[in-house]
């Protein structure tokens, strides 16, 4: 960012769907897309007397992500109620945590393969639980102004995960929300589905910009409505940009009266710019106290502990891993990881089975990947085992195949379900005997005196047209194997 | 034995005998509601076809030889703060004046349980907030002993219905004395459990950490059966306490031996009523002449107690009623006027050129919740939501909500350190006998003061019963308070036994 006369200062606000049956403080189901209020309560749309008890599973995802976001898990903790009025929280205030959260002080580490950016660690301030709101929907048509409510996501358990100020680039943004989405995906917390509303964002941005007066910042911009981490990389550059701009214009600063307060601002992915939002007349005072209804929660170091035991590998640890277990780049485990733990299981069983690593990285990354993308399935559907890979993988590197015929019985594979050897038969690829290959090199050499005289006056290049003709009269010629057999016998005549 | 002048217990026993049926025993107190209840003014809702069809069905299965529930036909007047299932359940409120619950309030599915005949809904304070059962917004409900005084509040048809034979048993709900108060007021034995002792799930919530439903009735006996009933751990509601149940009813008649009474001098201080002082003072030799012992103590706290609570109660009220906003039930401000209104106000404002105003002017919905809540609530509701906002609000919140948290710890550390020496506190429930109607109209901070001796034990959350103790000269029934250490309730309902079997104050009826 060094070009730049400014530097970037962005922190991001998560909120993250925890996966589970029932709602967080009663028992109607989470799942998503069920017809308009239909997935209520009297406990989760507010009725009059109705009680909230704490699903236990929603903490302990909530705990399982805050153990693995290195975050401390304080051994009390409890809930507060956020009062304010909206037609879609039918409680008058949502269940959330103010000053005692359930973990706070954690930190997330991101890189960039490609080395867009050091690697570094981004602080995590908090991450805490709350129940959602339900959804409002404006009808407009034919002239009316009727709102309508679907109480059906009211009461579905939300983590809410606020990082630091620690984020320099709209490439860190995203990668910091790539490394996230990955981490909770290994945990099985959340889908992180975006458009379902499983994982949604907010980002605060402002700049630092260097001037003769010294460092001066400008009004921070909380930048909503980002509906994909290639928005959000977009609506931080435009914002960006756009403060920079209005900087050079009016020289307000962060705190100046009038104007240098904190706005709320809509990106619209059309336009690819972020709107001011309306901004209400006071600040709001959300009137947050301890929820009378709930008790606080105590967690034991020792289970935290068990948390952390139980959460597995995690993809910084299995990328590093990968890399030297099997000698392969940054990149390559990159790719491997973010494609989730199923697949390194598979990548793993083939590398060990083949005893090629890297040539293992490369099947997977190119035509296993590309095929589960054409078939739009997952790995666990598809239809070529490690083992079976392997045995192709080993095929290639004895010689047995040339780089065009194995992408052949790859397919072949991926088509019939069979193993290597047998797609291989299917071909009709069988290994030439090493005999064969040498009469067939005799008869040809015999027949083409010119080339001949070529190869003996060093024009390697003439080798070519023998090994195409070699792979016409027998496709199972191993190029390689022949070029070489060929000079030989040049050389000896 | 007259049905009306028996107590539940004995009732029970003549159900269970044959003696009389549960549906003749429902038509009885019918009958008593439809004589009386016009002076009274105790229910605001008795559905004598659905009491009569529960209480015929209860007999038919008696007749059928089956195994019934502990309240067996016996008829249960409940407040209309508690939740009942495709009954209107108002809270004494505007707001929800044509509210119909879709779910049973767990003391609701409790008394089913218990076979009991769920009589009517009695009247109450808005919102259970107030000590005369004025605020409520339907009727006034008059004490049966002097019928232009209030039966107290807020649980004043519940004191008042059992007062008048209207019903042998009947539920209230205890914030900062709603339960003790009235049954002081009109001479019943009336119990707030501790915290945690009965569910509050359904029980439409005014302090969350202060309400409990509690039993009223003739005598600590039935409080007892009552109780018994209702008490229990609750899955649905998290501050429900998981300890098990005693059967009150098998221990109620037991004596307790070296009773230990502590006598807080705080109780009897400046504005105690002279015949009250000396009807409780003769109380305590009524124990003293069973073997108790009679000890001072001291609750340094309770002076605090009143703001604490004025602090703390108006706190969760104003979010608990925070739901009330016209948009998912109950009252909603008449739509199209309000619109009219609001555009009228508009092309005023427009005409005026007064660009600032029509600025600030509401939206729709702002105007909706406005008018909504205006209008739903009475002015002792407001006056509490604008206290509670007020203390909740930034720049306020450690001034007055956290003093007052850290004010309750004191108070229940107070009962604490007593209960070390005490078995029980014995002192007066109220300072007065009943006020009259309209006494305390104009002065809202008098009335705040009716839950003097009354309102630590909510904010320490513990056990207490009031017991009838005497008549004043003008014939206003008094009532002795006894105060017990967290689920001591046992210990209460015994000593309250005791003291009733010793004297006859809860047998008197008025007129």
């Amino acid at each position: 960012m060094n070009d730049k006369p400014y530097e970037i200062i962005i922190g991001l606000e998560v909120h993250v769907q925890l996966q589970t049956q029932s709602k967080l403080f009663c028992r109607c189901s989470t799942t998503f897309g069920q017809p308009p209020n239909t997935q209520t309560c009297p406990v989760c749309i507010g009725m009059p007397g109705a009680l909230p008890v704490m699903n236990r599973r929603a903490f302990e995802l909530a705990l399982k992500t805050a153990v693995a976001l290195n975050l401390d898990i304080p051994a009390f903790t409890k809930w507060d109620r956020k009062n304010y009025f909206y037609p879609d929280l039918p409680k008058g205030y949502q269940i959330s945590q103010f000053d005692l959260p359930m973990s706070q002080h954690g930190w997330l580490e991101i890189s960039d393969p490609k080395g867009a950016f050091e690697p570094k660690r981004v602080r995590i301030t908090r991450a805490h639980l709350e129940d959602d709101a339900g959804k409002s929907m404006h009808d407009e048509a034919a002239g009316k102004s009727d709102s309508r409510i679907d109480l059906n996501r009211t009461g579905t358990p939300l983590l809410e995960i606020v990082s630091e100020p620690d984020i320099r680039s709209p490439q860190e943004a995203k990668a910091y929300l790539t490394e996230l989405k990955l981490l909770l995906t290994y945990l099985g917390v959340s889908d992180c589905n975006m458009q379902e509303g499983s994982l949604r964002v907010d980002g605060n941005l402002n700049l630092h910009i260097d001037t003769p007066e010294g460092r001066i910042a400008t009004p921070i911009a909380e930048v909503k409505n980002m509906n994909s981490f290639r928005a959000v990389e977009r609506a931080m550059a435009y914002e960006a940009q756009r403060q920079c701009e209005v900087w050079r214009e009016n020289k307000i600063k962060l705190g100046d009266k009038p104007g240098g307060h904190k706005t709320t601002r809509g990106w619209d992915d059309t336009q690819q710019v972020t709107i001011k939002q309306r901004e209400k007349e006071e600040s709001s005072d959300y009137r947050y106290f301890p929820d009378p209804d709930l008790l606080p929660v105590i967690v034991t170091a020792e289970e935290v502990e068990q948390v952390r035991a139980s959460l597995g590998e995690l993809p910084a640890a299995m990328r590093t891993r990968l890399e030297t277990t099997y000698g392969i780049d940054p990149y390559d485990s990159d790719v491997l990881v973010n494609q989730g733990r199923e697949l390194v299981v598979y990548y793993e069983e083939l590398a060990t089975a083949s005893g090629d690593g890297r040539r293992a990285s490369n099947w997977v990354q190119q035509d296993v990947l590309r095929t589960l993308n054409e078939s739009q399935t997952s790995i666990s559907e598809f239809s070529v085992s490690a083992a079976a890979l392997a045995d192709l993988l080993k095929a290639i590197k004895a010689g047995d195949l040339d780089n065009t015929r194995s992408k052949d019985v790859f397919d072949e594979m991926v088509r019939s379900g069979r193993t290597a050897g047998d797609a291989m038969a299917t071909l009709g690829i069988e290994k030439v005997d090493a005999s064969d290959a040498e009469s067939l090199c005799r008869e040809l050499l015999e027949a083409n005196p010119k080339i001949v005289e070529d190869l003996k006056a060093g024009k390697m290049k003439a080798v070519g047209s023998l090994i195409g003709q070699a792979k016409q009269k027998n496709p199972n010629v191993n190029p390689g194997q022949f070029k070489d057999m060929c000079l030989k016998i040049v050389e000896s005549m | 034995m007259s049905v009306l002048e028996s107590t539940a217990t004995e009732l029970l026993a003549e159900l269970a005998a044959g003696n009389v049926s549960a549906a003749e025993l429902t038509q009885t107190y019918l009958a008593q509601i439809e004589d009386h209840d016009e002076a009274i003014g105790a229910f605001l809702n008795v559905d004598a076809e659905r009491a009569l069809t529960q209480a015929e069905a209860i007999d038919t299965r008696r007749r059928a030889g089956a195994k019934l529930g502990l309240l067996a036909g016996l008829p249960v007047a409940v407040k209309d703060v508690l939740c009942t299932k495709g009954w209107t359940t108002t809270c004494g409120s505007r707001m929800l004046e044509h509210f119909v619950p879709p779910y049973d309030a767990t003391v609701i599915s409790k008394l089913k349980a218990a076979d009991a005949v769920l009589i009517g809904k009695t009247n109450m304070d808005e919102f259970a907030m107030g000590g005369s059962t004025e605020n409520s917004a339907f009727k006034r409900t008059h004490n049966p002993w002097a019928l232009d005084r209030t039966p107290g509040g807020s649980s004043g048809g519940a004191a008042a219905c059992v007062a008048s034979n209207m019903a042998p048993l009947s539920i209230g709900t205890d914030t900062g004395g709603s339960i003790r108060q009235p049954a002081a007021f009109c001479g019943v034995t009336g119990m707030k459990p501790t915290y945690g002792r009965v569910s509050r799930y359904g029980l439409v919530a005014f302090a969350s950490s202060l309400d409990q439903a509690g039993p009223l009735a003739r005598t600590a006996e039935d409080v007892a059966l009552l109780l018994e009933a209702i008490a229990g751990h609750d899955p649905l509601d998290s501050t429900s306490a998981n300890v098990s149940t005693p059967s009150y009813t098998a221990t109620v008649r037991e004596p307790l031996a070296g009773l230990r009474l502590g006598v807080a001098r705080e109780h009897f201080g400046d504005g105690l009523d002279r015949e009250v002082d000396a009807a409780v003072r003769e109380a305590i030799k009524v124990f003293e002449s069973q073997g108790a012992s009679v000890h001072e103590i001291s609750l340094p706290h309770s002076k605090y107690a009143i703001a604490t609570y004025y602090i703390i109660a108006p706190c969760e009220a104003s979010s608990n009623l925070a739901r009330y906003d016209g948009v998912h039930y109950g009252y909603r401000t008449d739509e199209k006027e309000m619109l009219a209104e609001l555009a009228e106000e508009r092309k005023a404002l427009e005409a005026a050129g007064d660009r600032a105003r029509l600025d600030a002017l509401d939206s729709s919905l702002v105007r909706m919740y406005r008018e909504t809540r205006s209008e739903g609530f009475g002015a002792e509701v407001k006056r509490r939501v604008m206290l509670g906002s007020y203390a909740l609000s930034a720049g306020y919140y450690d001034a007055y909500y956290v003093k007052a948290l850290k004010v309750r710890r004191l108070i229940r550390e107070d009962y604490d350190a007593a209960f070390k020496d005490v078995d029980l506190i014995i002192g007066p429930t109220t300072a007065t006998a009943a006020f009259k109607l309209g006494e305390m109209n104009e002065d809202p901070l008098t009335m705040y003061l009716q839950d003097l001796y009354t309102v630590s034990a909510n904010l320490a959350g513990i056990a207490a019963i009031s017991v009838p103790c005497g008549i004043t000269g003008s014939g206003l029934p008094i009532g002795l308070q006894l105060q017990a250490a967290p689920f001591e309730e046992e210990k209460l309902l015994r000593a309250a036994h005791m003291f009733q079997r010793a004297t006859d104050w809860h047998t008197r009826r008025p007129g």
